[in-house]
């Protein structure tokens, strides 16, 4: 690890400050930065730890939004009773993330900021070509070992896909990542990699996440995450889907359904047309199979990663059937 | 927006050197910190990059938090921060300046009682190798006090961050459930 200065902020001037200094990262949880740090893949001149900011970790909730602090940590959110109540999606994408321990570390703003797990990426003294890591270097995952790669959103300089849970059930839920005064849509928060995959996100040098907030819904409302995975805990999605539904008055007219997928992409994706085929339908089980299939429309696959293309539309069926179910 | 110094650097240590091809070196980024360990308040100067995990094992004589994979990966390292469980090899020391830190050595003294969790696991033969041990232990000990214990499902999701590679978990698994039930 390379050695580095660690300073406080004590206020959100001087992380604001700080954030736009080179060669100097904002701490929170630590749980990505002191790994890649190790890693050798983040080598900052300067920490500057924003964790013992004060009134950044609130979660709360009115008739219209629930707004969720940035330094408020994974766990305090998974449990919190109006987001279980409101959110039920967001609930379960956090606490089926990570374990115990990371969650009472990780915060809100970090967990959206969490870098790709690609082994390539994370490696950078044996495996140099990285375009997220070091631009127009290549990229060894095209032609390596990508079985927890993207089939959908890549492109031939980058086929990372983002690993977190949470960001998929806010982009189903239409969140709003803020920024201070400035608020962006999270699906234009993060960025497809293009020809330049070290840019994930939409932040600007000197930005930090303040908050995020997530309209209240009754498709939110009844909501549900359903991850499948190489283990049963404790592991990264290798498809992911987060569905709210709401249904008519005769309990059976779908009059609105969210739809985003993790685990296949290389973004939190949000699987519109999916939501377009069985918004004002029947709710109907082959309709809904049928529908699904919609979820991967344009995947790429590139050998071990095409499994994906199969499980992912199943995974948005069983979470639809699911939920839909439910009372 | 220049940054106009308003952080409060950490005062350097006097003294303390390191040897760059042969040229003794002041080391820079080195800070004083008082942290709260175990009840008790403890001085330690390190580099700021030094994780809880290495102060507290290589600089502190606390050599019960084990270090598995050093990347957030296994649990070996759990410890309680304000009470609640963490990874110490993901967390710099300098963060913890200022919050309470319970290690294994603090759960019960030499001579006392084994607290409840450690009696369950000698009990139910938790272990083989016993690496895993004490971050199994931390960790099964907030998981209860979470309300985390109240069925297998429940104690093997929210264990989960802890490996045991000797593949203890079935007994783990009837040491959590015994001790939650002694301490509910």
């Amino acid at each position: 690890m390379r050695d580095f200065s660690y300073v406080r902020a004590a206020t959100i001037d001087e992380a604001l400050s700080a954030a736009a200094m080179p060669a100097t990262m904002l701490l929170a949880g630590g749980t990505t930065l002191i790994d890649l740090a190790k890693c050798g893949v983040a080598e900052p001149e300067r920490v500057v730890d924003i964790s013992h900011l004060k009134g950044l970790d609130g979660v709360r909730i009115d008739g219209k939004a629930a707004t969720i602090g940035a330094l408020a940590r994974m766990s305090r959110v998974a449990e919190d009773p109006a987001i279980k109540g409101e959110f039920p999606a967001i609930s379960e994408a956090l606490w089926q993330a990570a374990s115990a321990q990371i969650r009472n570390m990780a915060t809100i703003g970090g967990n959206l900021l969490q870098r790709t797990r690609c082994a390539y990426f994370r490696d950078p003294a044996t495996f140099p070509n990285c375009n997220k890591r070091n631009p127009g270097s290549g990229c060894a995952a095209l032609t390596g070992v990508n079985r927890s790669h993207a089939v959908l959103g890549g492109s031939s300089a980058c086929i990372a896909t983002y690993p977190g849970d949470l960001a998929v059930a806010l982009t189903a839920f239409d969140a709003l990542v803020h920024l201070g005064d400035r608020q962006v849509p999270v699906d234009d928060f993060f960025l497809l990699p293009g020809a330049r995959p070290d840019k994930e996100h939409a932040m600007r040098p000197g930005e930090i996440i303040t908050a995020i907030s997530v309209p209240a819904s009754p498709a939110a409302r009844r909501s549900t995450f359903l991850k499948v995975r190489d283990r049963q805990s404790y592991e990264f999605a290798a498809a992911s889907a987060a569905v709210g539904i709401e249904l008519g008055g005769d309990g059976r007219t779908i009059t609105d359904i969210r739809i985003a997928l993790g685990g296949i992409a290389t973004k939190p994706w949000r699987a519109r047309a999916v939501e377009d085929a069985l918004r004002g339908t029947a709710f109907e089980h082959d309709a809904i199979k049928e529908a699904s299939r919609l979820a991967v429309e344009g995947a790429i696959d590139h050998g071990a990663n095409h499994y994906k293309i199969e499980l992912a539309p199943r995974v948005v069926e069983r979470a639809i059937l699911k939920i839909g179910a439910a009372a | 927006m220049f940054f106009g110094l308003l952080l409060v650097e950490r005062p350097a240590a006097l003294g303390t050197y390191c040897h760059q091809n042969g040229v003794k070196t002041p080391m820079t980024n080195q800070i004083s910190l008082n942290l709260d360990i175990n009840g008790k308040s403890r001085q330690v100067t390190v580099e700021a990059r030094v994780t809880l995990l290495d102060a507290l094992r290589e600089h502190l004589e606390l050599t019960g938090t084990k270090k598995g994979c050093d990347h957030g990966q296994c649990g070996a390292c759990t410890v309680h921060v304000d009470g609640e469980r963490v990874l110490s090899c993901l967390t710099l020391a300098a963060q913890v300046e200022g919050s309470t830190i319970n290690t294994i050595e603090g759960l019960s003294a030499p001579g006392d009682a084994l607290h409840p969790v450690q009696a369950a696991f000698l009990e139910h033969d938790a272990f083989q190798c016993g690496y895993c041990t004490p971050g199994q232990i931390m960790s099964a000990v907030a998981c209860i006090r979470e309300g985390h214990a109240g069925s297998d499902d429940e104690i093997r999701e929210y264990m989960s961050g802890n490996l045991c590679r000797c593949g203890a978990y079935p007994h783990i698994v009837d040491a959590v459930r015994e001790a939650a039930k002694e301490l509910s």
